[in-house]
């Protein structure tokens, strides 16, 4: 059994479960914190810093910062959401993002966060980095331009003994996602479907699949990401 | 270990992942590199995939996949070794050598790299060659050294002046380095008899030795001061059977040393403070994680714990007393400043890549291996056993009301007497440029990169945690320096270069900044750019740890103290410049056509 608490976000008072994460308590009060780099059920890794929110006034990250009694949290502000916004404008200007030809429009996170932020044009220069498409793998294709580090494929996909198969290299603003050497065989149908799935963005394609399902009927075509949770309608109009 | 193959090392740490890496720094020592067969032996000896020892191993500066030569020269590239002449030391390294930094001679003999801060500044322009340090060179001891270098000399032939002062010149240590120990307070002067404090700890319950901490209101002395006593106690508190003691001796912000000095000439002290802490907390095991640029001190290190153990002051049974049982292992990083933060550095200690965790939760709930653990730094660990010695009272006597106690002092660039100064808390920074003789001031750097840059309207501040805190180093710049281009901008390449890379934040705003700066810099700055940076710099607020909380910190504190140094540069009355240079875009095809770039 666990214990329920009381908890404040942005003023409202809710209720929530002893020690579980604050988007979680967020997502069972219809209040939707935007992540990204977060996938429910695993261990989370506070990497994109989109869920930030001010706990007692300081700045955390709603993925990894247990609930506690009494607590209160700052989430909606303009400060806070200007300071989202300013990230997914980071993750635009880093890599090479070419929306309306990537294969994962319509179902990738960064772009439903950007809509739903009215991101127009960042404010930070483009880096327009050089980068690889890596199509050295039998069952899928690594785009490093639309990469944005989130680590979801190395959390998550493992071979069957449990190793890892994605891993990070080098640091800092060089750091790069490498596929393990000896996992090609190891990459399963399923296993490849997994990985597209998990990541976020257009960065894992599996080989000959990019479109199987049209544009115009994927998840965020057909409605804007959070409004699931927030159980709106599909009118409501992105923040601000 | 000369002559040890993959198999024997892995051996030596029993197969042991989380031992990783003292496995790859045993390799690299052994053959100069870690080739790809190698890390796939590597991999198969650890049950894990290549992919998990390629990200261990591409996150530090000195693990390397190609040779570095039989001799690796790294110079230090701090603002300090660039201050006392680093640029003419590199050329004279490219001259005699032949290639250029980055880059190994063909014959494989000598490879010439950069380095962030080598925890050298009081004697700059330093390299460290095959784990030996060399400090003060000039162009003259450059060729020389190259000299030896082709005829084969063993390294540690290859001094020309006497070794250093103190224990510097004790056999094991064997360098050439000095201590410049200026100023001696309580921490550095020698009064405690090895094993004495052990002897009066036992006396006391675990719980009595917190109280006297906690009763002397000490402060972490690696700059982010969280109350010792406490930390002391949460971590005793702490569910867990095993728990464990870090020092941590990453001395990382550039403009630190006197970690080093106290490592060279306290070692007992240090050792006998970890042990005391293992006391306090119920923990059996102590690790000092100490950065790899002071590999030198490594045999003179291992020998004070063999010895101290010997004599019965570690190891079980300590001070002849039952149950008491404490030991000291040695674990190195490999060049990455963020592992000085203390969660990056028990990942690093696992044999993981240096990325600090999320907190909560802490490491005194659940750091090392997931135990409770204690991370100290070296001079904490050291004070803590004179406030034992001589009690809490007489600790608070010393420094300010929020300040208690002496903080020792890394001190460096423009002044007579750069050095290791213990003061007492509450000097002001006016204090402190009469005791180093420093003139014609222009500006202190106080806290390293990540703490703030002073102006002179403000040297009656003073150090303490109620104004200036400081983890102690102070780099003083005279009115000759450009603080703009020599100083400000070498910080944010600093951070750029030791970031971890995991936050957005922290990856990406830095270069962004950077590249903001530098515009500035090249006279295509307008005002808006000088705001932006201080808007931005906010945003790096929201980054896991202090490294990306402070990256922009050598920009906003220089714009807020220095900002007639920004708007100097504004040549343009623009609102909006793109920071484009056409002549610059197209000066590389310009002189390949012979033709003057003027479009
Ligand atoms: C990027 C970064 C680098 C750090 N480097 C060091 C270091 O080299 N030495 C140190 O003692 N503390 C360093 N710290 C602070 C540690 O995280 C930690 O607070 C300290 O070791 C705790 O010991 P103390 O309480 O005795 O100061 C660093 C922190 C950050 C964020
Ligand atoms: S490949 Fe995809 S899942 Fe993996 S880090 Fe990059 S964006 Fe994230
Ligand atoms: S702030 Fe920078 S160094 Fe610290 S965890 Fe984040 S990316 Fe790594």
């Amino acid at each position: 059994m666990y214990q329920t608490i009381k908890i404040i976000i942005d003023g409202k008072e809710c209720i929530a479960k002893k020690g579980q994460y604050i988007v979680e308590a967020a997502k069972e009060n219809n209040i939707y914190i935007p992540t990204l780099c977060n996938i429910e059920g695993v261990k989370p890794k506070g990497a994109c810093r989109i869920c930030t929110v001010k706990v007692n006034g300081r700045l955390m990250t709603a993925c990894t910062t247990p609930v506690a009694e009494g607590m209160s949290i700052e989430s909606e502000s303009a400060e806070l959401t200007d300071l989202r916004r300013s990230i997914i404008e980071l993750l635009f200007v880093e890599g090479n993002h070419f929306c309306p030809a990537c294969e994962k429009s319509g179902e990738c996170i960064l772009q439903a966060l950007a809509y739903r932020y009215s991101v127009m044009a960042p404010r930070f220069p483009f880096m327009f980095p050089i980068r690889e498409l890596d199509a050295s793998n039998p069952k899928i294709i690594k785009d490093h331009n639309r990469c944005v580090l989130c680590k979801r494929c190395i959390r998550v996909i493992k071979d069957d003994e449990g190793k890892n198969i994605f891993a990070f290299k080098k640091r800092g603003h060089k750091v790069e996602i490498i596929v393990d050497p000896e996992s090609a065989d190891k990459f399963t149908d399923e296993l490849a479907e997994k990985a597209m799935e998990i990541c976020p963005v257009g960065a894992i394609l599996v080989k000959g699949k990019g479109f199987k399902k049209p544009i115009g009927q994927r998840k965020y075509d057909l409605m804007p990401i959070g409004s699931d949770i927030e159980k709106v309608s599909k009118s409501k109009k992105a923040v601000l | 270990m000369m002559g040890a193959t993959v198999d024997t090392i892995l051996s030596k740490y029993r197969h042991d992942s989380t031992r990783l890496m003292d496995i790859l720094i045993d390799v690299q020592d052994e053959k100069s590199c870690i080739s790809d067969d190698t890390v796939k032996e590597i991999a198969k000896g650890l049950k894990i995939s290549m992919a998990d020892v390629e990200q261990t191993l591409s996150f530090y500066h000195f693990f390397s996949k190609t040779p570095t030569g039989k001799y690796t020269v790294y110079l230090n590239d701090s603002v300090v070794a660039f201050m006392m002449g680093r640029e003419k030391i590199a050329k004279a390294f490219e001259e005699a050598v032949g290639c250029k930094f980055g880059e190994v001679t063909a014959d494989g003999l000598i490879g010439l790299f950069n380095t962030s801060c080598i925890g050298m500044n009081d004697q700059e322009p330093a390299a460290i060659i095959n784990n030996r340090v060399f400090t003060r060179l000039t162009p003259f001891r450059v060729k020389e050294l190259v000299k030896d270098m082709k005829a084969g000399k063993d390294i540690d032939e290859m001094y020309s002046a006497k070794t250093g002062d103190g224990n510097n010149s004790h056999e094991l240590v064997h360098s050439v380095v000095n201590n410049h120990i200026r100023k001696e307070g309580p921490i550095l002067k020698t009064d405690v008899r090895q094993g004495e404090i052990i002897e009066k700890i036992t006396k006391m319950t675990p719980e009595e030795v917190i109280k006297e901490i906690k009763d002397s209101n000490i402060r972490g002395r690696g700059g982010a001061g969280f109350p010792t006593g406490l930390k002391w106690e949460f971590c005793r508190r702490a569910p867990g059977k095993q728990k464990y003691i870090f020092c941590n001796a990453d001395e990382g912000e550039p403009g630190t040393f006197k970690d080093r000095v106290i490592l060279t000439e306290k070692a007992k002290l240090l050792f006998e403070g970890m042990t005391m802490a293992g006391y306090a907390v119920g923990a059996t095991q102590g690790i000092l994680y100490l950065r790899y640029e002071y590999k030198y001190l490594q045999k003179y290190l291992e020998d004070v714990i063999e010895k101290a153990e010997k004599a019965g002051w570690l190891g079980k049974n300590i001070g002849g007393r039952k149950n008491f049982e404490f030991y000291i292992r040695i674990q190195f990083g490999a060049g990455a400043y963020v592992c000085g933060e203390e969660s990056a550095l028990i990942e690093s200690a696992e044999g993981k890549r240096g990325e600090p965790r999320d907190r909560p939760p802490f490491p005194v709930e659940k750091g090392y291996l997931e135990c409770p653990t204690v991370v100290n730094n070296v001079e904490t660990l050291c004070a803590a056993v004179k406030i034992m010695k001589y009690g809490s009272e007489w600790y608070k006597s010393l420094g300010t009301a929020e300040s208690t106690g002496t903080k020792v002092l890394s001190i460096s660039g423009d002044c007579f007497h750069p050095g290791v100064y213990e003061i007492e808390w509450g000097f002001t920074i006016n204090n402190i440029l009469d005791m180093v003789a420093g003139f014609n001031v222009q500006a202190v750097q106080v806290g390293g990169p990540s703490g703030a840059l002073i102006a002179p309207n403000e040297f009656d501040r003073i150090l303490g945690y109620e104004d200036l805190a400081t983890g102690g180093s102070l780099i003083i710049f005279n009115e000759s320096r450009n603080i703009l281009k020599d100083v400000v901008l070498n910080f944010t390449e600093f951070f750029i270069e030791e970031s971890c890379g995991s936050c957005s934040t922290c990856r990406i705003l830095p270069v962004v900044m950077k590249d903001k700066l530098v515009k500035i810099l090249n006279g295509l700055g307008v005002t808006r750019d000088i705001d932006d940076l201080l808007e931005w710099g906010k945003i790096l607020k929201a980054s896991r740890c202090g490294l990306g909380q402070t990256a922009a910190n050598p920009i906003t504190s220089s714009i807020n103290n220095f900002r007639h140094l920004y708007t100097s540069l504004l040549k343009t009355k623009k609102d909006y410049e793109t920071g484009f240079d056409l002549n610059l875009a197209v000066q590389e095809a310009c002189e390949a056509t012979n033709r003057i770039a003027n479009v």
